[in-house]
């Protein structure tokens, strides 16, 4: 599905991608950990598309298709999500008005019709009682005067909403106390399906007790330096990263 | 000639045409006016208050100071420009003159009718003379000007404990039947103890020819007196307006005014609150949403006068193009007004280089009990927010006018009447270009 060949990026000059290679299949989970300033969000914010970013090299493809070309809501018509890490405040609108707009543009790429105004809110429904959100959030404007937990919590919402092929869920689990982190997990997991697949981006193998990955791999100085399964996400939990320097 | 020795040497020919009554005092009002009008002349950029807009270039124009008036102006010429969804009465003025076939005025529960009506019956002469000129600026020489000529315009006067029980809409049309019109309309307004009204102000210009006007509206609030000013400013941009609205509220009455501008070539509005009594609210609110070359200059005043008032000033502006905002929020707090409470903000964002925001907050505060702020940003879109909004499928274009059209909603929503709500909302997404699958 998602297939990242040899990239290289840089902001203002500065390199903090050097070459990351990394294939994930449908319904795969991934993990991506590594220390502060490693580039974990930085490979996050250039497969969104992101324009701070310059790929000076390599490319990222999805089912195929190089994305580099592709705007950054070209990329999410095409089925990538990525969670922030900060989600942004955006007073004035609120959660469903948002999401609303969110669907309809995407449908309307695809060269849908509108999602009628029932199924909407159904879906709405079903999606707010999986991620146990009070009904009275989504007339609130999106994210404004939020808690942490509750912005990572709508976050999920959105990516339940927009059912994405790709999601990226970057630092998650940063600002959660663990039951919101186990809510989270759970809608999550409820998600996943053999068609998508998911990037998980983390400091701590925490979160990784709830989602359990198929592959865990190192970010160091801008490149991945080990991959493995999730017995490596222990291994670095105890170690430390000093050891793959 | 000069416009203004243009005006000046007009005046008697006006007032004769009038079969003038020498002993009245609105004979006398005018010639104190005009007399003023010439000793100070038009306001220039040397003027502090007029540092930002520059009359010079509108002035310049061979202005009809009284045009012939269109009579063929019918109900489909101006629907467009009515609020049609809701009940109301309307005061509808072409080419200066009152247009009684397109206008429901009433004289049941209150008076609903015209000033030039008011000017000349005996039963009105009272509010006339208590009220026509008593608080408009004498040194704003353009107020002057208007009164030097006041003929026409909505003449509004609610008794005690009276509801109007639907918004009263007053509407200037211009048809273009000159090349070039001064229209100077005059509206006076009194509210009565316990009394309520809701009025909707609105310019419009139905041709491609050039209008100027220069607007006097005076407002009296006595006890506990609520008022709900609209003014929609969205005319063509051969049209300039000089708005000139001055307020005098007394104790515990609500006056709040709105001012809604997306058009016009110049607008200048001066809106000016005066306060003659304890527990007095104020409320100022306006949106601008300017491009091209449009300019719209917001000059405000409260004069707290008295302890124990509030005033709420709230501005905004979204700027394209070469358009230019202009700002000055005066706030006076005199030394006996203890415990005043003024709050101001003005904010304001660019989004093309070439677009422009003079913004100048004045708290004058001599009083040392007192709650006063003012606030004022001028920025560009959030690229952040910008990313996270395209990150879940919006369009670049669709996710700038969501901003822009949620960075003017504080003021939107602060609109009582909801199908003038709908109306300013569907106005401003027009103005960003931008349809929207939802009212915010």
């Amino acid at each position: 599905m998602l297939k990242i060949n040899n990239l290289h990026a840089n902001i203002n000059g500065k390199e903090i991608l050097k070459g990351i290679n990394l294939e994930i299949k449908a319904g795969e989970v991934h993990a991506i950990m590594g220390p502060n300033g490693s580039g974990k969000s930085t490979l996050a914010s250039v497969i969104a598309g992101k324009e701070d970013f310059e790929v000076t090299e390599g490319s990222v493809e999805l089912n195929g298709e190089d994305l580099s070309e592709f705007a950054p809501e070209v990329r999410a018509h095409k089925g990538v999500f990525l969670s922030f890490q900060y989600p942004i405040e955006i007073p004035g609108v609120t959660v469903t008005n948002f999401i609303k707009t969110a669907i309809n543009e995407t449908r309307k790429a695809k060269g849908m019709g509108e999602l009628p105004a029932k199924e909407l809110l159904q879906m709405i429904r079903e999606k707010a009682d999986l991620l146990e959100i009070d009904r009275k959030f989504l007339s609130r404007s999106l994210n404004e005067g939020f808690s942490g937990g509750e912005k990572k919590r709508n976050e999920i919402f959105q990516m339940a909403m927009l059912e994405p092929q790709l999601a990226i869920l970057d630092e998650t689990d940063s600002g959660l106390d663990i039951d919101a982190l186990k809510v989270v997990a759970n809608g999550v997991n409820k998600l996943k399906s053999e068609k998508n697949a998911v990037l998980l981006i983390t400091h701590y193998q925490r979160l990784l007790d709830y989602i359990v990955p198929d592959f865990v791999h190192v970010l160091y100085n801008g490149k991945i330096v080990k991959s493995g399964g999730k017995e490596l996400a222990y291994e670095l939990e105890e170690k430390g990263y000093d050891w793959l320097k | 000639m000069e416009l203004k020795e243009k005006l000046v040497s007009s005046f008697l020919a006006f007032e004769n045409k009038g079969n003038i009554d020498l002993d009245s005092t609105v004979h006398a009002i005018r010639l104190n006016a005009i007399q003023n009008f010439e000793t100070a002349g038009f306001p220039t950029k040397k003027d502090e208050e007029w540092k930002y807009t520059n009359l010079k270039p509108i002035l310049k124009e061979d202005f009809i100071l009284f045009p012939n008036v269109e009579k063929s102006v019918g109900f489909k010429n101006i629907k467009d420009y009515l609020i049609n969804d809701i009940d109301s009465y309307t005061l509808i003025f072409v080419d200066g003159e009152f247009n009684s076939f397109l206008s429901e005025t009433t004289h049941e529960d209150c008076d609903v009718c015209v000033m030039s009506s008011a000017l000349t019956r005996p039963k009105y002469k009272m509010i006339i003379d208590n009220y026509l000129n008593t608080i408009a600026n004498k040194n704003n020489s353009l107020s002057e000007l208007n009164t030097a000529f006041v003929k026409e315009g909505a003449f509004i006067n609610i008794p005690k404990n009276t509801i109007v029980p639907k918004p009263i809409q007053i509407i200037n049309f211009s048809t273009g039947s000159e090349k070039e019109v001064l229209l100077q309309p005059r509206n006076l307004v009194v509210v009565g103890e316990n009394s309520h009204v809701q009025i909707i102000e609105r310019h419009q210009n139905l041709s491609e020819n050039t209008t100027l006007t220069n607007s006097v509206t005076e407002i009296f609030l006595h006890k506990r007196a609520i008022v709900d000013y609209y003014k929609i400013q969205n005319d063509n941009n051969e049209s300039s307006l000089i708005d000139n609205t001055f307020i005098s509220q007394k104790q515990q009455s609500v006056a709040t005014v709105s001012t809604f501008s997306f058009g016009g070539k110049i607008t200048r509005n001066n809106l000016e609150f005066y306060h003659e009594g304890e527990h007095i609210t104020s409320n100022l609110n306006g949106i601008s949403v300017l491009n091209e070359k449009q300019h719209v200059d917001n000059h405000t005043l409260v004069d707290h006068k008295s302890p124990n008032c509030e005033s709420h000033e709230l501005y905004k502006g979204i700027y394209a193009d070469k358009s230019v905002g202009v700002f000055n929020g005066k706030v006076i707090v005199r030394q006996a007004a203890q415990k005043t409470n003024a709050f101001q903000q003005n904010n304001s964002i660019l989004i093309d280089d070439g677009a422009t925001i003079n913004s100048k907050p004045q708290l004058e505060i001599f009083a040392d009990d007192v709650k006063c702020s003012h606030g004022c940003t001028i920025g560009q879109l959030d690229e952040s927010a910008l990313f996270y909004m395209q990150s879940r499928g919006i369009p670049v274009k669709e996710a700038k006018a969501l901003l822009l059209y949620a960075f003017g909603n504080d003021v939107v929503e602060k609109i009582k009447i909801p199908q003038l709500k709908t109306l300013i909302s569907k106005l401003i997404a027009k103005k960003l270009n931008v349809q929207l699958g939802f009212e915010l």
